[in-house]
């Protein structure tokens, strides 16, 4: 059969009993006449609807499908921003005046667009948190955690590009020392930045390429995206317990559960993002980006966008301009060796009790980090900067490695509904009462 | 909407809890609250689906600046009678013509009855001002801008305007007399601000 596939038709399929349609379960004619060729709908209801999901997500769990949501936002506002905007040196700032006075509600999309960069970096640093404190990132999840990474930094990237399109204060001077990072690298250097420009300074080209890239990149995010929740589906979600589902009792179908579970996620997040795009849309921006880009006068205090603040700081902690820029890079490349640093075989840090308190600590002191990011380069600001780049980094490299061997573990519950369910006959409730109706599941 | 509203006897326990929990429905004809919060759930997310649409789509009609070049004014002082101008208009070319005596006389001995878009030459100039043609340079074929603003140009057989592109005449009111075009060419908005002065749109 194999070797006279394609030249097999429904036909003779027919008449030797033997055919390749899929074997749909949907009941309406023209949608299962559809998924018998193309199985989308059986797929869609396999990983989203009775997809089995461990039945103890706590709202740290919204955070993934926010960020899918964020991104859809980011590509919708995009796209008709972009049918306004001009990327030319000469017009780029004006167009987008004209789009915050002129085109119809482009004050609401370019505001949600300038604000869903926050909203979805505060969704993202929520969601590597989530990953970071219940051990997402341990076996089998690597390749999972090492593609959401790569996903951040994809976003790094895009909102970087972004931030440069209005070609305001900041735009030019953000993108000015954010490409000369790269001529920190030896011999190279030079010719990087040059290449990076397509010139001599940052210039037209360089608008150019940034708004070709920045329409580009999110697609690849879409992409990888894609990828993360193929591989998320194959070893299914960790969750707060760290355990696996041994039995059926332990899951519950993802739809409606979760569906349900991410709507109202979904309601309290757009209500945030509505307050901020509505009330305070500046707040997170910079005044000097509403000056027209001036390649001879750079403003008196220049920072980057929040977002960037942490590593920002990290760059700056180091007094040597390669290694400076090796820092920064490494924070974010040592996450992608994070499953094979902590080598405690515990995910949770529920059960981990002296871990706990050092990922607290690490989370701290990333808020430290991004507070002497946006102070100036100055004492005691450089100092802070310098010890709190030092735990950044020996919590992946020498606390994770070393702590399992002295740490013992609490013990781990022996199943998750033997942990969140109440035992027959006990418990605070009346036996059943809540168990009953999940028996059906 | 009361009986709807309403919980009948009909579909089970009143106990949500134990309706919840998958107790047997024999029936399902009448319609229980769960239809009426489905509905109400969908005209919900329909209405908001198309509040939030609104501005994505309403972003990509003209735009404010656009709008506020919508209207241009024309000085008629130079047109001499039998001359004409093109001035342009929302990034389309107006035809502003002074006819002489002779041309608004062609344009009225013709019944009307005879016409393919029937139009009298009286309504299609300002009362009192039949001197001045005032249309939109755009053949109502397919668009392209037809000769005869130049009295040099082809005018076409009843001294109007000529189309090049696929052979429509129009006469001195700029109505269509023969070729494809399907209508008169259109008359944009405008009026009389002085004598000597038109503000198209």
């Amino acid at each position: 059969m194999a070797a006279g596939h394609h030249d097999s038709d429904e036909v003779s399929d027919a008449s030797t009993g033997v055919h390749h349609l899929h074997d749909s379960k949907v009941k309406n004619p023209v949608l299962r006449w559809i998924d018998q060729r193309m199985p989308v709908i059986s797929m869609i209801q396999l990983e989203y609807g009775s997809f089995p999901t461990p039945r103890n997500f706590n709202y740290f769990w919204n955070f993934g499908a926010l960020a899918m949501i964020t991104l859809a936002i980011m590509i919708a506002t995009g796209v008709v921003l972009s049918m306004q905007y001009a990327a030319n040196t000469m017009l780029a700032f004006d167009s987008v005046e004209r789009i915050m006075r002129d085109v119809n509600y482009g004050w609401l999309l370019r505001y949600a667009h300038a604000n869903g960069a926050s909203m979805f970096f505060i969704v993202v640093y929520i969601h590597i948190w989530r990953g970071l404190y219940y051990g997402s990132y341990k076996t089998p999840r690597e390749l999972l955690w090492m593609l959401g990474v790569v996903l951040f930094i994809l976003m790094m990237a895009t909102a970087f590009m972004g931030y440069v399109l209005p070609w305001g204060q900041m735009s030019f001077w953000g993108a000015t020392v954010i490409t000369n990072l790269f001529s920190a690298l030896p011999l190279v250097g030079q010719h990087i930045v040059t290449w990076l420009w397509g010139g001599f300074s940052v210039d037209n080209p360089t608008l150019n390429r940034f708004f070709s890239l920045h329409y580009l990149l999110p697609f690849v995010i879409v992409g990888v995206t894609f990828l993360h929740v193929v591989a998320l589906h194959i070893t299914g979600s960790n969750n707060p317990l760290g355990i696996e589902p041994k039995t059926k009792k332990d899951t519950v179908p993802f739809h409606p559960y979760y569906t349900m579970k991410d709507s109202v996620g979904i309601v309290v997040y757009l209500i945030v993002f509505a307050v901020l795009v509505f009330f305070m849309p500046n707040y997170l921006g910079h005044p000097d980006n509403y000056i027209p880009a001036n390649p001879l006068v750079t403003p008196a205090h220049i920072v980057p966008e929040w977002y960037f603040l942490p590593f920002y700081a990290i760059l700056r902690a180091v007094p040597d301009k390669l290694g400076g820029v090796a820092m920064m890079g490494g924070a974010l490349v040592v996450l992608f060796f994070l499953p094979w640093l902590d080598s405690s075989p515990v995910r949770s840090m529920r059960f981990r009790p002296i871990a706990k308190w050092l990922f607290l600590l690490w989370t701290v002191n990333f808020f430290v980090l991004t507070w002497v990011g946006g102070k100036p380069a100055e004492p005691p600001y450089i100092q802070i900067a310098q010890i709190c780049t030092a735990y950044y980094f020996a919590y992946f490299l020498v606390i994770l490695p070393l702590l399992a061997k002295f740490e013992r573990p609490l013990p781990l519950p022996e199943s998750i509904a033997a942990a969140v369910l109440p035992r027959r006959g006990g418990g605070p409730l009346p036996a059943g009462a809540t168990a009953k109706p999940m028996e059906k599941a | 909407m009361a009986d709807v509203l309403a919980s009948p006897p009909t579909t089970g326990p009143a106990d949500p809890g134990a309706h919840h929990a998958g107790s047997p429905q024999p029936q399902k004809e009448a319609p229980v609250r769960r239809d009426f919060l489905k509905l109400a759930a969908g005209a919900f997310a329909a209405v908001g689906t198309g509040v939030i649409a609104w501005p994505f789509i309403h972003s990509m009609n003209p735009s404010q600046d656009v709008l506020a070049l919508a209207s241009t004014d024309v000085d008629l002082t130079p047109i001499a009678a039998g001359q004409a101008v093109t001035v342009m208009w929302r990034g389309k070319p107006v035809f502003v013509r002074h006819r002489t005596p002779e041309e608004i006389q062609e344009a009225r001995a013709v019944p009307v009855t005879e016409l393919r878009d029937p139009a009298t030459d009286q309504s299609r100039v300002k009362p009192g001002q039949d001197e001045w043609l005032v249309v939109l340079g755009v053949c109502t074929h397919l668009g392209c801008v037809p000769l005869g603003q130049k009295p040099t140009d082809a005018r076409g057989e009843y001294g109007g305007w000529f189309c090049p592109c696929h052979g429509s005449h129009y006469d001195t009111a700029g109505r269509i007399r023969r070729g494809p075009a399907p209508t008169n060419l259109a008359i944009p908005d405008y009026s009389f601000t002085s004598d000597t002065r038109i503000r198209v749109g």
